[in-house]
């Protein structure tokens, strides 16, 4: 047997399904080595739970598939998952206190379809609560560190599944996005991930946030381990999930290296104004730059409600929430107060204790924009100004292929750099929020480094289901550049 | 417009949410300054737009999806009843509501 001559964490994740199958390592090698340096780099607090039974018991029953030849398309390769979704072997806590030690009795589809796939659990990723927040500091956990600067955020709310990666303590992770939670934690810790079209990927066993705009998705070092481990996870869910989208599954590496040449990118002026850091203008530029010499043309286009797509998104959203966190009483599942009067008092110090105060601030939000007198004027006219949002991308994309622009106006802030200010971190949101509000596919692609070194995305957007076309323009770029493969010194 | 203390109270009764004096003043500043950036929105032209409440909606005509109303999960109560704070012969006990 031939060992890889690379440190398995420096091998894609396509290269390792590849080395597993030829079983030139084994899945248990694998998972341990991988177990191993999440220990080692426990400090970064990405992993919330980690069960080296669990992990060691599916990488040998993977092993046995291997060898009895009827292996999945991922057999073996090990993936941490974002504490959002329920997991039978693992606790799930979404990263609030409400859910202290819990244990679902189910696997979320999204976990079930990718262990169906051979994927082996290294354990649970760390997150804001509810996956409320952009800097992974609304965790009752405690923070991450981002791997490129320990001092610093990864971004939020898919902080744990961004720095894991960043880190190498996984091939992959699973993630979800709201209103840019994959996206804007890749663009902070360079490395590659994806939101699918809102509906592609089950919501069944996915903590509910704000469920028109929840969407699960994947983080890699590239746009060709994304596309592999998106297929594996996307695809109808009928009996379990009646929003999921009624289209099959399908290869999302199919067109990974068809040419880009004549490809229109739509550059929307709205995403370049005042508000964008001198140093994430420049490497995004570049980007478009290095698109033009690969074949792509850039067209000037507009978004004119981008700056709305900030109120809109944080009534919609919290709207929603405020609804969907009702089923946190105390009475079936997570925390009840020890001490109280009565039901009602039951409730009230069972929800000020169990949940943060991001989670409360979004509550109080979404209970008075649906409240009695205020929902035409707040809630209604959030709703259509998203249709308005949603139309304006449908111009636009009449008149090109992809959307180019930056992810987040600024590169990773320091932890704490937002203080007691939760409104600094929604405006730091705005370039997400828009494709979020539409339900279109996005990613992030890793295209240089900004001020303090820091890791600088480009956010690719596309038409609904382009998922492929997008993984492609993302994958052509990667053969041209090579930032994906830049990793933090000393990890 | 400006919210008060009486509406943080109001808001934090319907959303059963006991609230600390110093959470009350800390959040009623908050969610002015929040409502302070909604202002624009509402001041937008949205006569004869329709609400768009699902994305999918904007991809695919989505009727309401149905499936035959038959029993397709087995009962797991136990399993389903493991994570509650207080059970009893199989039942979610909770505070004595009527006297």
């Amino acid at each position: 047997m031939t060992q890889p001559t690379r440190e398995l964490h420096d091998l894609s994740l396509k290269e390792l399904a590849a080395a597993l199958r030829a079983r030139q390592v084994s899945a248990v090698e694998v998972a341990g080595h991988f177990l191993q340096r999440a220990k080692t780099h426990a400090g970064l607090g990405a992993f919330l739970d980690v069960r080296e039974d669990v992990t060691l018991a599916q990488a040998r029953a993977a092993d046995e598939r291997l060898a009895a030849g009827n292996a999945g398309a991922l057999e073996g390769v090990p993936l941490g998952h974002k504490d959002i979704f329920v997991t039978r072997d693992f606790v799930t806590t979404a990263g609030s206190r409400m859910l202290q030690g819990y244990r679902s009795p189910f696997d979320a589809t999204v976990v079930a379809r990718l262990a169906q796939a051979g994927v082996v659990t290294l354990g649970k990723l760390n997150c804001d609560e509810f996956a409320m927040g952009s800097a992974n500091e609304n965790s009752a956990y405690g923070p991450v560190q981002n791997p490129w600067d320990v001092t610093r955020t990864p971004g939020g709310s898919s902080g744990g599944s961004a720095a894991a990666v960043a880190a190498r303590l996984a091939p992959a992770a699973t993630g979800t996005d709201t209103g840019g939670s994959i996206r804007q934690p890749s663009a902070f810790c360079g490395v590659t991930g994806i939101k699918p079209t809102y509906g592609r990927a089950s919501r069944y066993g996915m903590v509910a946030f704000a469920s028109s705009l929840d969407q699960a998705g994947v983080l890699a070092r590239s746009a060709e381990d994304c596309a592999l481990v998106l297929s594996a996870m996307c695809g109808p869910d009928p009996d379990r999930d009646s929003t999921a989208l009624d289209v099959p599954a399908e290869d999302f590496s199919r067109h990974l290296g068809d040419s880009i040449e004549g490809l229109r990118i739509g550059v929307p002026r709205e995403f370049f104004g005042a508000g964008l850091a001198d140093d994430v203008r420049a490497a995004v530029d570049a980007a478009l730059k290095q698109y033009e010499k690969l074949g792509a043309r850039l067209v000037p286009i507009s978004l004119p409600r981008t700056e709305l797509s900030i109120p809109v998104y944080y009534i919609i959203a919290p709207a929603e929430a405020s609804s969907n966190l009702s089923r946190f009483d105390g009475v079936k599942f997570g925390h009840r107060a020890r001490d109280y009067a009565d039901l009602t008092d039951m409730y009230e110090r069972t929800r000020a204790e169990g949940f943060g105060d991001e989670v409360k601030r979004r509550i109080m939000i979404g209970t008075y924009v649906l409240s009695h007198g205020y929902y035409d004027a707040y809630y209604l006219q959030a709703q259509k100004i998203r249709r308005m949002i949603a139309d304006d991308f449908q111009q636009a994309f009449s008149q090109c292929d992809v959307i180019a622009g930056p992810v987040a106006p600024t590169v990773a802030w320091p932890l704490g750099g937002h203080g007691n200010d939760p409104l600094a971190d929604y405006l730091a949101d705005i370039f997400t929020l828009p494709a979020s509000l539409a339900g279109l596919p996005g990613m992030s692609v890793p295209v240089g480094f900004g001020t303090h070194q820091m890791p600088v995305g480009l956010q690719l957007i596309g038409n609904y289901l382009s998922e492929a076309r997008l993984l492609n323009v993302a994958h052509r770029y990667q053969q041209a550049t090579d930032f994906h493969l830049c990793s933090p010194e000393g990890i | 417009m400006s919210l008060t203390a009486v509406d943080i109270d109001r808001l934090a009764r319907l959303a059963r949410l006991g609230l600390q004096a110093e959470e009350r003043t800390r959040l009623c500043a908050q969610l002015n300054s929040f409502f302070g950036i909604v202002e624009q929105m509402r001041a937008v032209d949205t006569t004869g737009i329709t609400p768009l409440a699902h994305p999918t909606d904007v991809m695919q005509e989505v009727a309401l999806r149905l499936r035959p109303d038959i029993a397709s999960e087995p009962n797991q109560r136990e399993a389903n009843q493991r994570s509650a704070p207080a059970v009893e012969a199989g039942l979610f006990l909770v505070p004595k509501v009527i006297e």
